[in-house]
């Protein structure tokens, strides 16, 4: 396993990593294994802020030479803020998926739902598995 | 690449090696009652001789009417030399080049075909092409739903004035995708739309608005006010034109403050001929912050490792085959043999020919509405401005008409009255570059014998000798 997977992040099978702050706010974007099987990212599309979302809802997708897959939202929330940076340089996912090429934030509505998410060893585990 | 069938000893082996007894077998979980009986009204196969001769009589029955109906496919003159350069073997075929190194020469037309098409729509970004302007109109509003991120309603404006085909066809593909189509007036003295009652749908929320160009009746709408207000009002403005009068009229990405967004219509006038209504081609294009949205081939001009020029099949990634059932349309092909001829009739024209030949329809219908309404018991419907086509209103009954000018060798023009009875006895008519001074006067003398016959007052048959 050669993708990086920080201990302090929260996981989801479909490869996106959850941050949450104190106030209750979750970043999230996709893990450098997700974007190291797209390839070369060419196209992000974002929600929209004030969207709610549910949880695993379909809500932005990464668009990269060979394929478009959907982002799902991990947990339940309000849209408060999108990554605008990724409309113009959708390659920062590619080159730095956990901190600039975050893709959207989420003000939690049911905090408990991030305690359901994989933690970092059962993710990289996971991951490595999904690859054999 | 040959394209060879299999033959019955291939078929035969692959049966045998996944250890089934014949083909109907691997049909087995279709249900009985859903799957498709033997067809019975083919008929046997012919010879090519009787087949030669069968078309050779069918054609002695259409006969060589003068034509002077439009109504959505018009009769042009197209170059001998485009569909000789069409047909040969380097073009001729329906598909679209999956293998880009193997199809550099058809995928650079279809580019040439995509770079004309953003000119004469004035618009950033054209695909390689649809089946035909009315699907791409439901293609155009399925798009714009899937880009107007601002509306949350699925409601589009649609014009009375469009094409009732084009309207049949939108209904019939997003009817049952939960989008409504709400229908906006035409003014009964202009055949504009009424934009009174588009102003009166102000702050309503709608995903786009259709705006014909020219519209049904071959009257010119407010383009630039409906585009304003579409915008002024978080709605995506949908341009439906005839791309010859885009030679002479202003296009699409020019349209109000900030142009039209999605620009589709039907490309049938650009080299393809009348044909019992086709094969045509759609065209579709759009600005480039919604192309990722748009149906479609898209090709593109890249350069390969050496840095030579090269041409690609490109945005791929949102298309069926990858994306599967959230792929942004089901279209994944276009009508790349139309489309050759369209390509190579614009280049042929050239833009100043394409107005020219416009101009000139505009002029021949012009002298013909003028010719036509001189003869008794027939007007002007409305006084809008038209592009080449115009209505009539008749004080005689219409079908009856058309059908009296038929039986002398003449097709006078769409009967009006199954699409719009508000209009009562009504005719569109046409007159392309082709009709000539003579052939319209011929119109013009047989109508008004015709007309004569049916309006004038009986002659009083009264005895002579008491």
């Amino acid at each position: 396993m050669s993708n990086d997977v920080p201990n302090e992040l929260s996981y989801t099978k479909s490869h996106e990593w959850v941050r949450v702050d104190e106030e209750g706010i979750a970043t999230i974007g996709i893990t450098d294994h997700a974007q190291e099987m797209l390839g070369d990212l060419v196209f992000v599309e974002l929600p929209e802020v004030g969207t709610e979302l549910g949880i695993g809802a379909e809500c932005a997708v990464v668009e990269s030479v060979k394929a478009a897959s959907d982002v799902y939202s991990p947990v339940s929330g309000e849209v408060v803020e999108v990554n605008e940076l990724l409309a113009d340089a959708p390659e920062t996912i590619n080159q730095d998926a956990y901190e600039e090429g975050w893709i959207f934030r989420v003000r939690l509505s049911v905090p408990s739902e991030v305690d359901e998410l994989m933690d970092a060893d059962s993710y990289a585990e996971y991951a490595e598995s999904e690859e054999h | 690449m040959p394209f060879i069938p299999h033959t019955e000893e291939d078929v035969r082996r692959m049966l045998d090696v996944i250890g089934v007894e014949q083909i109907d077998d691997l049909f087995d979980e279709i249900p009985a009652d859903l799957r498709a009986k033997t067809l019975e009204h083919v008929p046997e196969g012919m010879s090519e001789m009787e087949v030669t001769a069968l078309m050779h009589a069918r054609a002695r029955e259409d006969g060589q009417p003068l034509c002077f109906i439009g109504a959505g496919a018009y009769d042009h003159h197209i170059p001998a030399a485009v569909w000789q350069i069409t047909t040969r073997g380097e073009f001729y075929s329906a598909y679209t080049p999956y293998q880009a190194e193997a199809s550099q020469g058809t995928l650079q037309l279809l580019y040439e075909y995509q770079s004309m098409m953003t000119a004469l729509m004035a618009m950033d970004v054209s695909n390689a092409s649809l089946y035909d302007g009315a699907s791409g109109l439901a293609e155009a509003v399925l798009m714009a739903v899937r880009a107007n991120r601002k509306s949350k309603s699925r409601r589009i404006l649609v014009p009375r004035a469009l094409h009732p085909a084009y309207r049949k066809t939108v209904r019939a593909i997003v009817g049952n995708q939960k989008i409504e189509l709400v229908e906006l007036p035409f003014d009964p003295a202009t055949g504009k739309t009424d934009m009174a009652a588009l102003t009166g749908y102000a702050g309503e929320d709608f995903a786009a608005l259709v705006i014909p160009q020219p519209n049904f009746f071959g009257v010119l709408e407010d383009v630039d006010a409906m585009t304003d207000f579409a915008h002024a009002n978080g709605i995506l403005a949908i341009a439906v034109v005839n791309p010859l009068a885009m030679a002479v009229l202003r296009p699409p990405g020019e349209w109000g403050e900030t142009g039209a967004d999605i620009a589709c219509g039907e490309g049938q006038p650009l080299g393809a001929p009348l044909s019992s209504g086709g094969p045509y081609f759609g065209f579709m294009c759009t600005k480039q912050a919604f192309v990722r949205q748009m149906p479609g081939r898209i090709i593109g001009k890249t350069v390969d490792l050496e840095g030579k020029v090269g041409f690609t099949l490109t945005l791929q990634a949102r298309e069926q085959h990858i994306r599967r059932s959230k792929a942004t349309s089901n279209i994944c092909t276009n009508q790349g043999l139309l489309v050759t001829a369209a390509t190579i009739h614009m280049a042929l024209l050239g833009g100043e020919g394409l107005s020219r030949v416009a101009a000139s329809c505009h002029a021949n219908t012009a002298g013909l509405m003028e010719k036509l309404c001189a003869i008794d018991g027939i007007e002007r419907a409305f006084s809008g401005p038209v592009f080449h086509e115009g209505v009539l209103r008749l004080t005689a009954p219409a079908g009856d008409i058309l059908r009296s000018l038929a039986a002398h060798n003449v097709l006078g023009g769409y009967d009006l009255a199954e699409d719009y009875p508000e209009l009562g006895e009504a005719v569109l008519v046409c007159a392309t570059e082709l009709r000539t001074e003579a052939e319209m006067e011929e119109y013009a003398t047989k109508l008004a014998r015709i007309m004569a016959t049916r309006t004038q007052a009986k002659c009083p048959v009264e005895p002579k000798f008491n």
